[in-house]
């Protein structure tokens, strides 16, 4: 069993007769990895069976080669910023982090250095006095992370962490993730705003009804949809020329002019094919190409392709 | 037990003591624990005011009678069972409702080292609340005696060993209810019906065949009290149990309830949906 990563082996969970997940086999390897998919599609499920506030039905989950059922070694690797909206009674943002840092049986004089550089790295130090309480939403998504990431764990686990967070924050706490990620850690993200996702994801990890559906490298997952013709946008100067000759290719299934009228949309089932006979098109007909780039390589037409609009908020 | 464990224990204790005394929640608790105190202050107030004192509080015997049946009838019974229900049930179920275990199921920290921990809480709390009154109403009740022979009964006579005693008998109430409560608190969604179940079967234990009698807390804590009171024409008499074994008998039965705390907590999920 791998110590470097996250395994699922052969993992299934019910709830009763509801399927939570089924037949998880997974290998994470660090960096970011987000999970993908509609309400109910198993992605707190995974998220909980991982950190053993769920037991699976069948299978064994092992993240850095420990067993969730043995909290005293776990969480000394793993943080976990939960779903859950709530909070200890009466608590204050610093208080919060203190007390759990305590149960950790760090030093008083530990646990108050690293709650102060957690409340830092979240940008929260000036309301950390403040009761909990009385934060708005944003504010309680970034108490939660603090605490998740107080005592500097190996392995992120993040549920839906940029819920409620003003565009500036978003921009901070993906900034964060990047670079804890940049520093060998693995962070596991789930969320449903899928330009996020695309952007700071080095894997993915789709789900549907409690199924993995797919996973690994965005480009390679799309790569593999052999079904699905891959498309191309392609920004020149005569773009109909282009698109007179593209149409001749055998490797090309459909070809259209951008509606402002300054590119061209390709659709091809072979792109390797197709981008060897597009240098030759270019060169034959003196075209200006300014930008030739993928249209639906990412996450959110992945999305798309494979679970479809169902759940999809963003 | 090695040391973190024992650090741990403690910091989960004074974390939960600060949640069971110093929020909202535990306001029933303050209002339970100074009922007797109250009490026994109108018995005196009235004494006071009307010159019309119980025969019984006319000897230093009699007063000690007299709060025999306020301890044994009302502040074991009533004040410490109701107050145990509360406090430590709401040590797990509490947090359910607040949906706040996960943060400690999410701790570097065994599940059992947390139901220690959370158990020692309930007990300094129990043990604040409830020996105050204890000592309160005590002192309060040989108080009209004048502060003198309340002393001299105190420190002369028999009043430091019957206040040892009930000291004693709260203590061991808060650890043996404690430990049943914590634990179906754990058990069970709703836990108020088995309290009352188990409420009533204390109530009726002096009625009870002398087999069953023993199968209660209550049993074993009367046979340590240092004045026993009778339990009416109607009740059955049974064999006392030395305090030899009354006191490590409650320690091994609360040691083994919770051991089932221990056990349950290890295979607990958490999903509060469905709570």
């Amino acid at each position: 069993m791998s110590a470097t990563e996250i395994v699922f082996d052969n993992i299934s969970k019910f709830y009763g007769e509801v399927l939570g997940v089924n037949r998880v086999h997974l290998s994470i390897p660090p960096g970011i990895t987000s999970l993908v998919g509609p309400n109910g599609s198993g992605k707190t499920t995974l998220m909980n069976l991982m950190t053993g506030l769920l037991q699976p039905t069948e299978g064994t989950v092992r993240v850095l080669g420990l067993s969730p059922s043995d909290p005293e070694a776990l969480f000394r690797k793993l943080g976990y910023c939960a779903q859950f909206d709530s909070f200890p009674k009466g608590a204050s943002g610093r208080s919060f982090i203190l007390g759990y840092l305590g149960v950790h049986g760090m030093t008083g004089r530990e646990a108050r250095e690293k709650t102060e550089r957690a409340l830092e790295r979240v940008g929260l130090r000036d309301a950390a006095g403040r009761r909990v309480a009385a934060y708005s939403k944003g504010m309680r998504q970034r108490i939660k992370l603090a605490q998740a990431l107080a005592h500097e764990p190996d392995v992120l686990v993040l549920d839906e962490p940029l819920n409620g967070l003003d565009p500036m924050a978003r921009a901070e706490m993906i900034a964060l993730f990047q670079e804890l990620a940049g520093s060998g850690r693995h962070l596991i993200i789930s969320s449903h705003i899928l330009h996020e996702v695309d952007l700071i994801s080095d894997q993915v990890i789709l789900l549907n009804e409690g199924y993995v559906v797919a996973e690994g490298n965005i480009r390679g997952v799309r790569s593999e949809m052999q079904d699905r013709p891959l498309q191309v946008v392609i920004r020149c100067d005569h773009p109909t020329v282009l698109a007179s000759r593209v149409f001749g290719l055998d490797s090309v299934v459909e070809a259209r002019i951008h509606d402002d009228g300054a590119g061209l949309l390709v659709s091809t089932k072979d792109a390797r094919k197709f981008f060897l006979l597009l240098n030759r098109v270019v060169l034959d007909c003196g075209l200006k190409i300014e930008a030739v780039a993928p249209a639906d390589e990412d996450v959110h037409a992945v999305y798309q392709y494979l679970i479809g609009d169902e759940g999809q908020t963003q | 037990m090695n040391r973190l464990w024992l650090r741990q224990i403690a910091t989960v204790a004074r974390l939960e003591v600060a949640k069971s005394l110093f929020t909202l929640r535990a306001a029933p608790l303050y209002l339970l624990a100074g009922i007797p105190v109250v009490a026994v202050g109108l018995i005196l107030f009235f004494m006071i005011v009307f010159g019309d004192a119980p025969e019984e509080l006319g000897t230093v015997g009699g007063t000690a009678m007299f709060y025999a049946h306020i301890y044994q009838v009302f502040i074991l019974r009533i004040v410490i069972y109701t107050g145990c229900v509360w406090l430590f049930m709401n040590l797990f179920r509490g947090e359910v409702l607040d949906r706040s275990l996960h943060y400690y199921f999410l701790a570097p920290i065994r599940r059992e080292v947390l139901v220690a921990g959370k158990f020692a809480a309930g007990l300094i709390s129990a043990a604040l609340l409830f020996v105050g009154t204890t000592v309160a109403s005590l002192f309060l009740l040989y108080a009209h005696a004048g502060p003198l022979a309340a002393l001299e009964h105190l420190v002369g006579g028999a009043g430091l060993g019957q206040l040892a005693g009930y000291v004693g008998v709260t203590l061991l109430a808060c650890l043996g209810y404690g430990a049943v409560f914590l634990t179906i608190g754990l058990l069970l969604r709703n836990p108020i019906v088995p309290a009352l179940l188990i409420f009533l079967w204390e109530l009726i234990n002096p009625f009870l065949p002398s087999l069953l009698k023993k199968i209660s807390v209550v049993f074993y804590l009367e046979a340590l009290l240092p004045v026993r009171i009778e339990d009416g024409p109607f009740a059955v008499i049974a064999d006392p149990v030395s305090a030899w074994l009354a006191v490590p008998g409650l320690l091994i039965f609360a040691a083994v309830v919770l051991a089932c705390a221990g056990w349950r907590i290890r295979r607990m999920e958490v999903s509060y949906g469905v709570d």
